[in-house]
Protein backbone atom coordinates (compact mmCIF):
# COMPACT_ATOMS: atom_id res chain seq x y z
CA UNK A 1 0.00 0.00 0.00
CA UNK A 2 1.25 3.55 -0.76
CA UNK A 3 0.15 7.53 -0.44
CA UNK A 4 -0.48 8.57 -4.18
CA UNK A 5 -1.44 12.44 -5.23
CA UNK A 6 -3.74 13.35 -7.68
CA UNK A 7 -2.43 16.11 -8.89
CA UNK A 8 -5.33 18.37 -11.11
CA UNK A 9 -4.20 20.93 -14.01
CA UNK A 10 -6.10 22.31 -15.24
CA UNK A 11 -6.12 25.04 -18.65
CA UNK A 12 -7.69 27.83 -19.24
CA UNK A 13 -10.14 25.95 -21.61
CA UNK A 14 -11.15 22.96 -19.23
CA UNK A 15 -11.32 25.84 -16.49
CA UNK A 16 -13.51 27.63 -18.74
CA UNK A 17 -15.60 24.74 -19.39
CA UNK A 18 -16.18 23.32 -15.56
CA UNK A 19 -17.07 27.43 -14.81
CA UNK A 20 -19.83 26.73 -17.65
CA UNK A 21 -21.82 24.31 -15.55
CA UNK A 22 -20.00 24.96 -11.87
CA UNK A 23 -23.22 23.38 -9.80
CA UNK A 24 -23.18 19.96 -12.07
CA UNK A 25 -19.15 19.57 -11.27
CA UNK A 26 -19.65 20.53 -7.67
CA UNK A 27 -22.21 17.94 -7.49
CA UNK A 28 -20.81 15.28 -9.11
CA UNK A 29 -17.06 15.94 -7.50
CA UNK A 30 -18.99 15.47 -4.10
CA UNK A 31 -20.61 12.23 -5.12
CA UNK A 32 -17.21 10.95 -6.28
CA UNK A 33 -15.98 12.13 -2.53
CA UNK A 34 -18.40 10.18 -1.40
CA UNK A 35 -17.41 7.30 -3.16
CA UNK A 36 -14.15 7.15 -2.44
CA UNK A 37 -14.80 7.64 1.45
CA UNK A 38 -16.90 4.63 1.48
CA UNK A 39 -13.99 2.80 -0.26
CA UNK A 40 -11.80 3.61 2.39
CA UNK A 41 -9.44 5.39 0.30
CA UNK A 42 -8.98 9.18 0.67
CA UNK A 43 -7.62 10.74 2.87
CA UNK A 44 -7.82 14.50 1.76
CA UNK A 45 -9.39 16.59 -1.05
CA UNK A 46 -8.82 20.32 -1.65
CA UNK A 47 -9.49 22.77 -4.57
CA UNK A 48 -7.34 25.74 -4.76
CA UNK A 49 -8.31 29.37 -5.57
CA UNK A 50 -8.42 31.34 -9.29
CA UNK A 51 -4.44 31.26 -9.80
CA UNK A 52 -4.69 34.93 -10.86
CA UNK A 53 -5.41 35.93 -7.11
CA UNK A 54 -1.96 33.99 -5.98
CA UNK A 55 1.43 35.12 -5.15
CA UNK A 56 4.74 33.38 -6.32
CA UNK A 57 7.98 33.67 -4.05
CA UNK A 58 10.94 33.61 -6.40
CA UNK A 59 14.24 32.61 -4.55
CA UNK A 60 16.27 33.03 -7.84
CA UNK A 61 17.76 36.27 -6.79
CA UNK A 62 19.70 37.05 -3.07
CA UNK A 63 16.33 37.74 -1.68
CA UNK A 64 13.08 36.58 -2.01
CA UNK A 65 11.07 38.62 -4.59
CA UNK A 66 7.63 38.70 -4.37
CA UNK A 67 4.60 39.67 -7.13
CA UNK A 68 1.39 38.56 -7.90
CA UNK A 69 -0.48 36.51 -10.10
CA UNK A 70 -0.21 33.03 -11.46
CA UNK A 71 2.94 30.99 -11.76
CA UNK A 72 5.10 31.58 -14.60
CA UNK A 73 4.29 30.28 -17.89
CA UNK A 74 2.54 27.39 -17.14
CA UNK A 75 -0.15 25.82 -19.32
CA UNK A 76 -1.46 23.26 -17.02
CA UNK A 77 -1.89 24.88 -13.68
CA UNK A 78 -2.39 22.92 -10.21
CA UNK A 79 -5.87 23.42 -9.18
CA UNK A 80 -6.19 20.89 -6.46
CA UNK A 81 -5.56 17.52 -5.33
CA UNK A 82 -6.88 14.08 -3.90
CA UNK A 83 -4.79 12.34 -1.58
CA UNK A 84 -5.64 8.35 -1.43
CA UNK A 85 -4.43 5.81 0.54
CA UNK A 86 -4.47 2.81 -1.86
CA UNK A 87 -3.16 -0.80 -2.60
CA UNK A 88 -1.02 -0.13 -5.82
CA UNK A 89 -0.25 2.91 -8.71
CA UNK A 90 -2.75 0.79 -10.54
CA UNK A 91 -5.45 1.43 -8.09
CA UNK A 92 -4.22 5.29 -7.56
CA UNK A 93 -4.13 5.43 -11.87
CA UNK A 94 -7.80 3.22 -11.58
CA UNK A 95 -9.55 6.47 -9.58
CA UNK A 96 -7.78 9.11 -11.37
CA UNK A 97 -9.61 7.78 -14.52
CA UNK A 98 -13.22 8.00 -12.32
CA UNK A 99 -12.52 11.84 -11.09
CA UNK A 100 -14.83 14.30 -13.13
CA UNK A 101 -12.68 16.34 -14.29
CA UNK A 102 -12.91 18.91 -17.44
CA UNK A 103 -12.65 18.35 -20.74
CA UNK A 104 -8.86 19.37 -21.61
CA UNK A 105 -7.06 18.80 -18.23
CA UNK A 106 -5.01 16.72 -17.06
CA UNK A 107 -4.22 14.17 -13.69
CA UNK A 108 -0.95 14.23 -12.62
CA UNK A 109 -0.59 10.71 -10.17
CA UNK A 110 2.19 11.23 -7.51
CA UNK A 111 3.27 8.66 -5.25
CA UNK A 112 3.97 9.97 -1.58
CA UNK A 113 7.79 8.92 -0.66
CA UNK A 114 7.68 7.51 3.20
CA UNK A 115 9.47 9.42 5.39
CA UNK A 116 12.41 6.97 5.18
CA UNK A 117 12.75 7.53 1.65
CA UNK A 118 15.50 10.30 -0.17
CA UNK A 119 13.21 11.90 -2.98
CA UNK A 120 14.45 10.64 -6.16
CA UNK A 121 15.28 14.22 -7.49
CA UNK A 122 18.03 14.01 -4.30
CA UNK A 123 19.50 10.82 -5.56
CA UNK B 1 -4.16 -4.14 -19.18
CA UNK B 2 -1.88 -6.50 -17.20
CA UNK B 3 -3.25 -8.42 -13.98
CA UNK B 4 -2.61 -5.58 -11.44
CA UNK B 5 -4.69 -3.00 -13.21
CA UNK B 6 -7.71 -5.81 -12.94
CA UNK B 7 -6.47 -6.31 -9.38
CA UNK B 8 -7.04 -2.95 -8.95
CA UNK B 9 -10.74 -2.53 -10.63
CA UNK B 10 -11.79 -5.33 -8.91
CA UNK B 11 -10.05 -4.32 -5.65
CA UNK B 12 -12.64 -1.00 -5.92
CA UNK B 13 -15.48 -3.22 -6.80
CA UNK B 14 -15.53 -6.09 -5.20
CA UNK B 15 -17.37 -5.68 -2.38
CA UNK B 16 -20.43 -3.63 -4.50
CA UNK B 17 -20.71 -6.13 -7.33
CA UNK B 18 -20.56 -9.09 -4.56
CA UNK B 19 -23.42 -6.92 -2.34
CA UNK B 20 -25.45 -6.59 -5.70
CA UNK B 21 -25.32 -9.50 -6.94
CA UNK B 22 -25.99 -11.51 -3.60
CA UNK B 23 -29.58 -9.02 -3.64
CA UNK B 24 -30.24 -10.07 -7.20
CA UNK B 25 -29.85 -13.53 -6.69
CA UNK B 26 -30.36 -14.15 -2.91
CA UNK B 27 -27.69 -16.54 -2.71
CA UNK B 28 -24.18 -15.01 -1.40
CA UNK B 29 -22.31 -18.33 -2.22
CA UNK B 30 -23.10 -18.49 -5.66
CA UNK B 31 -22.90 -14.50 -5.92
CA UNK B 32 -19.27 -14.68 -4.95
CA UNK B 33 -18.52 -17.68 -7.07
CA UNK B 34 -19.89 -15.38 -10.28
CA UNK B 35 -17.89 -12.74 -9.44
CA UNK B 36 -14.58 -14.66 -8.88
CA UNK B 37 -15.29 -16.24 -12.54
CA UNK B 38 -15.55 -12.74 -13.91
CA UNK B 39 -12.43 -11.81 -12.53
CA UNK B 40 -10.67 -14.90 -14.26
CA UNK B 41 -12.35 -13.83 -17.44
CA UNK B 42 -11.25 -9.93 -17.00
CA UNK B 43 -7.61 -11.66 -16.27
CA UNK B 44 -7.72 -13.09 -19.56
CA UNK B 45 -9.53 -10.96 -21.83
CA UNK B 46 -8.60 -7.41 -20.73
CA UNK B 47 -4.40 -7.68 -21.51
CA UNK B 48 -6.19 -8.70 -25.43
CA UNK B 49 -8.88 -5.75 -25.14
CA UNK B 50 -9.24 -3.61 -22.55
CA UNK B 51 -13.11 -2.38 -21.87
CA UNK B 52 -13.67 0.93 -22.28
CA UNK B 53 -16.20 0.74 -18.73
CA UNK B 54 -14.19 -1.87 -16.95
CA UNK B 55 -16.23 -1.97 -13.68
CA UNK B 56 -19.33 -2.59 -15.95
CA UNK B 57 -17.85 -5.06 -17.91
CA UNK B 58 -16.66 -6.83 -14.19
CA UNK B 59 -20.50 -6.21 -12.98
CA UNK B 60 -22.11 -7.57 -16.73
CA UNK B 61 -20.39 -10.28 -16.18
CA UNK B 62 -20.73 -11.86 -12.68
CA UNK B 63 -24.22 -10.88 -13.59
CA UNK B 64 -24.01 -13.36 -16.61
CA UNK B 65 -22.04 -15.96 -14.56
CA UNK B 66 -24.82 -15.61 -11.87
CA UNK B 67 -27.49 -16.58 -14.75
CA UNK B 68 -25.64 -19.55 -16.02
CA UNK B 69 -25.00 -21.05 -12.55
CA UNK B 70 -28.65 -20.56 -11.49
CA UNK B 71 -29.76 -21.94 -15.12
CA UNK B 72 -27.99 -25.07 -13.83
CA UNK B 73 -29.73 -25.41 -10.98
CA UNK B 74 -33.02 -27.40 -12.22
CA UNK B 75 -34.69 -26.54 -8.77
CA UNK B 76 -34.48 -22.28 -9.44
CA UNK B 77 -36.26 -22.71 -12.73
CA UNK B 78 -38.74 -20.38 -12.19
CA UNK B 79 -36.49 -18.08 -10.71
CA UNK B 80 -34.07 -17.83 -13.41
CA UNK B 81 -36.97 -17.22 -15.51
CA UNK B 82 -37.81 -14.07 -13.62
CA UNK B 83 -34.04 -13.84 -14.43
CA UNK B 84 -33.65 -14.23 -17.64
CA UNK B 85 -36.61 -11.97 -18.62
CA UNK B 86 -35.33 -9.41 -16.28
CA UNK B 87 -31.72 -10.13 -18.39
CA UNK B 88 -33.71 -9.74 -21.83
CA UNK B 89 -34.70 -6.30 -21.12
CA UNK B 90 -31.81 -5.52 -19.44
CA UNK B 91 -28.84 -2.64 -20.11
CA UNK B 92 -26.57 -3.46 -22.74
CA UNK B 93 -22.82 -5.12 -21.42
CA UNK B 94 -20.40 -1.85 -20.56
CA UNK B 95 -23.02 0.17 -19.27
CA UNK B 96 -24.32 -2.25 -17.14
CA UNK B 97 -22.85 -0.79 -13.82
CA UNK B 98 -24.96 1.81 -12.76
CA UNK B 99 -28.38 0.58 -13.61
CA UNK B 100 -27.45 -2.82 -11.69
CA UNK B 101 -26.29 -1.45 -8.43
CA UNK B 102 -29.11 0.47 -6.73
CA UNK B 103 -27.72 3.53 -5.73
CA UNK B 104 -29.83 4.26 -2.38
CA UNK B 105 -29.44 0.33 -1.45
CA UNK B 106 -26.23 -0.10 -2.14
CA UNK B 107 -24.88 1.09 1.02
CA UNK B 108 -26.60 -1.20 3.22
CA UNK B 109 -25.78 -3.88 0.24
CA UNK B 110 -22.55 -3.32 1.14
CA UNK B 111 -23.12 -3.53 4.98
CA UNK B 112 -24.85 -6.62 4.66
CA UNK B 113 -21.76 -8.16 3.48
CA UNK B 114 -19.72 -7.18 5.60
CA UNK B 115 -22.26 -8.63 8.88
CA UNK B 116 -22.71 -11.84 6.35
CA UNK B 117 -19.23 -11.98 5.57
CA UNK B 118 -18.69 -12.32 9.68
CA UNK B 119 -21.46 -14.26 10.82
CA UNK B 120 -21.54 -16.16 13.99
CA UNK B 121 -22.06 -19.61 12.54
CA UNK B 122 -18.53 -18.93 10.40
CA UNK B 123 -15.28 -20.08 12.44
CA UNK B 124 -13.20 -17.34 12.89
CA UNK B 125 -11.31 -18.20 10.28
CA UNK B 126 -13.67 -18.65 7.94
CA UNK B 127 -15.05 -14.51 8.85
CA UNK B 128 -11.50 -13.34 8.21
CA UNK B 129 -10.97 -14.83 5.17
CA UNK B 130 -14.48 -13.97 3.40
CA UNK B 131 -14.24 -10.59 4.81
CA UNK B 132 -11.03 -10.07 2.94
CA UNK B 133 -11.77 -11.78 -0.28
CA UNK B 134 -15.22 -10.47 -0.60
CA UNK B 135 -15.37 -7.29 0.88
CA UNK B 136 -11.60 -6.39 0.63
CA UNK B 137 -11.48 -7.62 -2.92
CA UNK B 138 -8.16 -9.97 -1.52
CA UNK B 139 -7.23 -12.71 -4.15
CA UNK B 140 -6.48 -16.20 -2.11
CA UNK B 141 -3.16 -15.98 -2.83
CA UNK B 142 -2.93 -12.67 -1.26
CA UNK B 143 -5.16 -13.58 1.84
CA UNK B 144 -2.64 -16.37 2.09
CA UNK B 145 -0.08 -14.15 2.50
CA UNK B 146 -1.51 -12.36 5.06
CA UNK B 147 -1.80 -15.41 7.32
CA UNK B 148 1.06 -17.07 6.40
CA UNK B 149 -1.11 -20.16 5.30
CA UNK B 150 -1.18 -22.49 2.33
CA UNK B 151 -3.34 -21.03 -1.25
CA UNK B 152 -5.23 -24.21 -0.63
CA UNK B 153 -6.11 -23.55 3.29
CA UNK B 154 -7.62 -20.28 2.41
CA UNK B 155 -9.66 -21.48 -0.82
CA UNK B 156 -11.16 -24.51 1.50
CA UNK B 157 -12.10 -22.01 4.15
CA UNK B 158 -13.94 -19.47 1.76
CA UNK B 159 -15.46 -22.66 0.38
CA UNK B 160 -16.43 -24.26 3.52
CA UNK B 161 -17.54 -20.78 4.51
CA UNK B 162 -19.91 -20.09 1.83
CA UNK B 163 -21.48 -23.90 2.69
CA UNK B 164 -22.07 -23.18 6.09
CA UNK B 165 -23.89 -20.12 5.43
CA UNK B 166 -26.37 -21.66 2.73
CA UNK B 167 -26.92 -24.64 5.16
CA UNK B 168 -27.58 -21.91 7.75
CA UNK B 169 -30.26 -20.69 5.52
CA UNK B 170 -28.54 -17.20 6.72
CA UNK B 171 -30.66 -14.07 5.29
CA UNK B 172 -29.05 -11.43 3.00
CA UNK B 173 -29.95 -8.56 4.95
CA UNK B 174 -28.81 -5.88 7.87
CA UNK B 175 -29.78 -7.73 11.02
CA UNK B 176 -32.96 -6.30 13.16
CA UNK B 177 -32.10 -3.61 15.35
CA UNK B 178 -32.20 -6.17 18.51
CA UNK B 179 -29.21 -7.53 17.60
CA UNK B 180 -26.84 -5.07 15.63
CA UNK B 181 -24.79 -3.57 18.23
CA UNK B 182 -23.53 -7.17 19.28
CA UNK B 183 -23.22 -8.29 15.58
CA UNK B 184 -21.45 -5.29 14.52
CA UNK B 185 -18.82 -6.16 17.49
CA UNK B 186 -18.36 -9.35 15.89
CA UNK B 187 -17.60 -7.78 12.81
CA UNK B 188 -15.36 -4.75 14.91
CA UNK B 189 -13.75 -8.29 16.30
CA UNK B 190 -12.78 -9.52 12.64
CA UNK B 191 -11.23 -6.20 11.67
CA UNK B 192 -9.12 -5.83 15.04
CA UNK B 193 -7.95 -9.76 14.18
CA UNK B 194 -7.17 -9.05 10.57
CA UNK B 195 -5.44 -5.61 11.94
CA UNK B 196 -3.36 -7.63 14.47
CA UNK B 197 -2.00 -9.59 12.24
CA UNK B 198 -0.47 -6.76 10.38
CA UNK B 199 0.56 -5.14 13.94
CA UNK B 200 2.10 -8.15 15.59
CA UNK B 201 2.39 -10.97 13.02
CA UNK B 202 2.12 -13.87 15.71
CA UNK B 203 4.36 -16.21 13.80
CA UNK B 204 6.95 -16.02 11.47
CA UNK B 205 10.40 -14.01 10.57
CA UNK B 206 8.56 -10.31 10.41
CA UNK B 207 7.34 -8.80 12.93
CA UNK B 208 5.35 -6.27 11.65
CA UNK B 209 3.14 -6.31 8.23
CA UNK B 210 1.85 -2.90 7.14
CA UNK B 211 -0.06 -4.35 4.11
CA UNK B 212 -2.37 -6.42 6.28
CA UNK B 213 -2.42 -4.18 8.65
CA UNK B 214 -3.45 -1.71 6.01
CA UNK B 215 -6.46 -3.80 4.69
CA UNK B 216 -8.01 -3.68 8.27
CA UNK B 217 -7.36 0.56 8.53
CA UNK B 218 -9.25 0.36 4.99
CA UNK B 219 -12.76 -1.59 5.66
CA UNK B 220 -12.89 0.39 9.04
CA UNK B 221 -12.95 3.57 7.00
CA UNK B 222 -15.26 1.72 5.06
CA UNK B 223 -17.82 0.22 7.91
CA UNK B 224 -16.99 4.27 9.70
CA UNK B 225 -18.14 5.54 6.53
CA UNK B 226 -21.29 3.05 6.56
CA UNK B 227 -21.97 2.94 10.03
CA UNK B 228 -21.33 6.63 11.09
CA UNK B 229 -23.23 6.96 14.58
CA UNK B 230 -21.63 4.20 15.95
CA UNK B 231 -19.45 5.26 18.44
CA UNK B 232 -17.25 2.07 18.49
CA UNK B 233 -16.77 1.58 14.75
CA UNK B 234 -14.60 4.90 15.08
CA UNK B 235 -13.20 3.94 18.11
CA UNK B 236 -12.04 0.45 16.16
CA UNK B 237 -10.66 2.94 13.55
CA UNK B 238 -9.03 5.60 15.97
CA UNK B 239 -7.32 2.57 17.22
CA UNK B 240 -5.88 1.26 14.01
CA UNK B 241 -4.66 4.63 12.87
CA UNK B 242 -2.75 5.34 16.32
CA UNK B 243 -1.42 2.14 16.35
CA UNK B 244 -0.08 2.45 12.56
CA UNK B 245 1.06 5.31 13.31
CA UNK B 246 3.72 4.06 15.27
CA UNK B 247 4.89 1.70 12.53
CA UNK B 248 7.91 3.44 11.14
CA UNK B 249 9.33 3.76 14.94
CA UNK B 250 8.49 0.16 15.94
CA UNK B 251 11.29 -1.68 13.97
CA UNK B 252 15.05 -1.26 13.27
CA UNK B 253 16.78 -1.50 9.61
CA UNK B 254 17.64 -4.80 10.43
CA UNK B 255 13.64 -5.58 11.30
CA UNK B 256 13.99 -5.82 14.67
CA UNK B 257 11.56 -4.54 17.27
CA UNK B 258 12.29 -1.43 19.29
CA UNK B 259 10.06 -1.39 22.30
CA UNK B 260 7.62 1.79 22.95
CA UNK B 261 10.42 3.27 25.29
CA UNK B 262 13.42 3.28 22.94
CA UNK B 263 11.39 4.29 19.80
CA UNK B 264 12.41 7.39 17.77
CA UNK B 265 9.44 9.48 17.86
CA UNK B 266 9.59 11.88 15.34
CA UNK B 267 9.21 8.91 13.24
CA UNK B 268 5.38 9.03 14.07
CA UNK B 269 3.57 9.29 11.15
CA UNK B 270 1.70 12.96 12.66
CA UNK B 271 -0.76 12.55 9.79
CA UNK B 272 -2.21 9.26 11.10
CA UNK B 273 -2.25 10.33 14.74
CA UNK B 274 -3.97 13.30 13.28
CA UNK B 275 -6.46 11.10 11.67
CA UNK B 276 -6.59 8.98 13.98
CA UNK B 277 -7.44 11.25 16.82
CA UNK B 278 -10.52 12.81 14.94
CA UNK B 279 -11.58 9.55 14.76
CA UNK B 280 -11.45 9.29 18.52
CA UNK B 281 -13.73 12.23 18.91
CA UNK B 282 -16.34 11.14 17.02
CA UNK B 283 -16.26 7.93 19.38
CA UNK B 284 -16.09 9.75 22.42
CA UNK B 285 -19.67 11.15 21.84
CA UNK B 286 -21.57 8.58 24.07
CA UNK B 287 -18.43 7.67 26.38
CA UNK B 288 -15.94 5.21 25.39
CA UNK B 289 -16.12 1.37 24.55
CA UNK B 290 -13.67 -1.45 24.29
CA UNK B 291 -12.06 -0.05 21.35
CA UNK B 292 -12.54 3.82 22.10
CA UNK B 293 -10.57 3.12 25.71
CA UNK B 294 -7.78 1.19 23.81
CA UNK B 295 -7.74 3.90 21.34
CA UNK B 296 -7.60 6.72 24.13
CA UNK B 297 -4.51 5.02 25.72
CA UNK B 298 -3.14 4.74 22.64
CA UNK B 299 -3.93 8.57 21.45
CA UNK B 300 -1.64 9.35 25.49
CA UNK B 301 1.18 7.48 24.46
CA UNK B 302 0.79 9.56 20.52
CA UNK B 303 0.91 13.13 22.87
CA UNK B 304 3.62 12.68 24.87
CA UNK B 305 6.83 13.67 23.83
CA UNK B 306 8.65 10.67 25.40
CA UNK B 307 8.20 7.85 27.69
CA UNK B 308 8.86 9.41 31.03
CA UNK B 309 6.65 12.68 30.04
CA UNK B 310 3.73 9.97 29.52
CA UNK B 311 0.57 10.71 31.95
CA UNK B 312 1.15 7.04 33.19
CA UNK B 313 -1.93 8.05 35.54
CA UNK B 314 -4.34 8.71 32.30
CA UNK B 315 -3.03 5.21 31.23
CA UNK B 316 -3.67 2.76 34.54
CA UNK B 317 -7.08 5.03 34.67
CA UNK B 318 -8.17 4.10 31.47
CA UNK B 319 -7.04 0.21 31.83
CA UNK B 320 -8.64 0.56 35.03
CA UNK B 321 -12.37 1.19 32.89
CA UNK B 322 -11.52 -1.15 29.81
CA UNK B 323 -10.81 -4.10 32.92
CA UNK B 324 -14.35 -2.91 33.85
CA UNK B 325 -16.15 -2.83 30.74
CA UNK B 326 -14.20 -5.53 28.69
CA UNK B 327 -12.97 -7.48 31.55
CA UNK B 328 -9.54 -9.51 29.95
CA UNK B 329 -6.38 -11.20 31.67
CA UNK B 330 -4.59 -9.07 28.36
CA UNK B 331 -5.92 -5.87 29.84
CA UNK B 332 -4.88 -6.20 33.62
CA UNK B 333 -1.15 -7.53 32.43
CA UNK B 334 -1.07 -4.14 30.46
CA UNK B 335 -2.68 -2.43 33.23
CA UNK B 336 0.33 -4.06 35.42
CA UNK B 337 2.88 -2.68 32.71
CA UNK B 338 1.13 1.21 33.24
CA UNK B 339 1.20 0.83 37.13
CA UNK B 340 4.65 0.32 36.99
CA UNK B 341 5.36 3.20 35.35
CA UNK B 342 2.59 5.72 37.65
CA UNK B 343 3.70 4.01 41.32
CA UNK B 344 6.16 1.54 40.34
CA UNK B 345 7.57 -2.13 39.63
CA UNK B 346 6.32 -3.63 42.95
CA UNK B 347 2.75 -3.14 42.80
CA UNK B 348 2.55 -4.27 39.51
CA UNK B 349 4.36 -7.40 40.19
CA UNK B 350 1.77 -7.99 42.75
CA UNK B 351 -1.13 -7.41 39.75
CA UNK B 352 1.38 -10.10 37.53
CA UNK B 353 1.55 -12.54 40.56
CA UNK B 354 -1.89 -12.82 40.88
CA UNK B 355 -2.60 -12.95 36.97
CA UNK B 356 0.03 -16.06 37.24
CA UNK B 357 -1.71 -17.74 40.62
CA UNK B 358 -4.76 -17.58 38.96
CA UNK B 359 -3.62 -18.76 35.46
CA UNK B 360 -5.38 -16.50 33.62
CA UNK B 361 -3.03 -16.99 30.80
CA UNK B 362 -1.54 -20.04 30.39
CA UNK B 363 1.21 -20.54 28.49
CA UNK B 364 1.22 -16.81 27.21
CA UNK B 365 5.22 -15.17 26.72
CA UNK B 366 3.63 -11.50 27.52
CA UNK B 367 3.21 -12.72 31.04
CA UNK B 368 6.62 -14.50 31.43
CA UNK B 369 8.02 -10.74 29.29
CA UNK B 370 6.72 -8.58 31.95
CA UNK B 371 7.23 -10.33 35.10
CA UNK B 372 11.19 -10.42 34.00
CA UNK B 373 11.12 -6.78 33.26
CA UNK B 374 9.69 -6.01 36.63
CA UNK B 375 12.04 -8.38 38.22
CA UNK B 376 14.77 -6.94 36.78
CA UNK B 377 13.90 -3.27 38.07
CA UNK B 378 13.48 -4.77 41.04
CA UNK B 379 16.95 -6.05 40.84
CA UNK B 380 16.28 -9.73 41.25
CA UNK B 381 18.85 -10.28 38.36
CA UNK B 382 19.03 -14.56 38.41
CA UNK B 383 14.82 -14.62 38.64
CA UNK B 384 14.66 -12.10 36.07
CA UNK B 385 16.93 -14.02 33.65
CA UNK B 386 14.87 -17.14 34.31
CA UNK B 387 11.84 -15.60 33.37
CA UNK B 388 13.05 -13.68 30.18
CA UNK B 389 14.29 -17.33 29.31
CA UNK B 390 10.92 -18.54 29.61
CA UNK B 391 9.34 -15.80 27.93
CA UNK B 392 11.88 -16.72 24.80
CA UNK B 393 11.05 -20.36 24.71
CA UNK B 394 7.01 -19.52 24.66
CA UNK B 395 6.83 -16.51 21.87
CA UNK B 396 6.24 -17.76 18.10
CA UNK B 397 7.34 -14.59 16.87
CA UNK B 398 11.39 -14.99 15.71
CA UNK B 399 12.18 -11.22 15.65
CA UNK B 400 10.84 -10.92 19.33
CA UNK B 401 12.29 -13.95 20.54
CA UNK B 402 15.85 -12.92 20.03
CA UNK B 403 15.35 -9.82 21.88
CA UNK B 404 14.12 -11.32 24.73
CA UNK B 405 17.51 -13.73 24.71
CA UNK B 406 19.23 -10.68 24.33
CA UNK B 407 17.96 -9.45 27.56
CA UNK B 408 18.05 -12.51 29.55
CA UNK B 409 22.24 -12.50 28.57
CA UNK B 410 22.34 -9.07 29.71
CA UNK B 411 21.36 -9.60 32.88
CA UNK B 412 23.61 -12.85 33.51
Amino acid sequence: MAKYMLIMRGTDESNAAMMADIDEMMATTRQFIEEMVKAGVLLAAEGLDDPSRGVVVDFSGQAPVVTDGPYGETKELFGGYFLLDVASQQEAVEWASRVPAAPGSKIEVRRVAGSDEVPQAAQ
Amino acid sequence: MGRADVEAVWRIESARIVAALTRFTGDFGLAEDAAQEAVAEALVSWPLACPANPAGWLMATARRRAIDAIRRRTALQDRYAELAADLAVGPAAGSAVDEDIDPDKIDDDVLALMFISCHPVLSPEARVALTLRVVGGLSSEEIARAFLVPVPTVQARITRGKKTIAAAGVPFELPAAAERRERLGGVLSVLYVIFTEGSTATSGERLLRPDVAYEAIRLARTLAALQPDEPEVHGLLALCELTAARFPARTGPDGSPILLEDQDRRLWDFSAIRRGLAALAKASTRGLGPYGLQAAIAATHAAAPSVEATDWERIVLLYEVLGRVAPSPVVELNRAVAVAMASGPAQALAIVDELIALDRLPGSHLVATVRGELLARLGRRPEARAELELAARLCANQRERSVLLRKAAALS
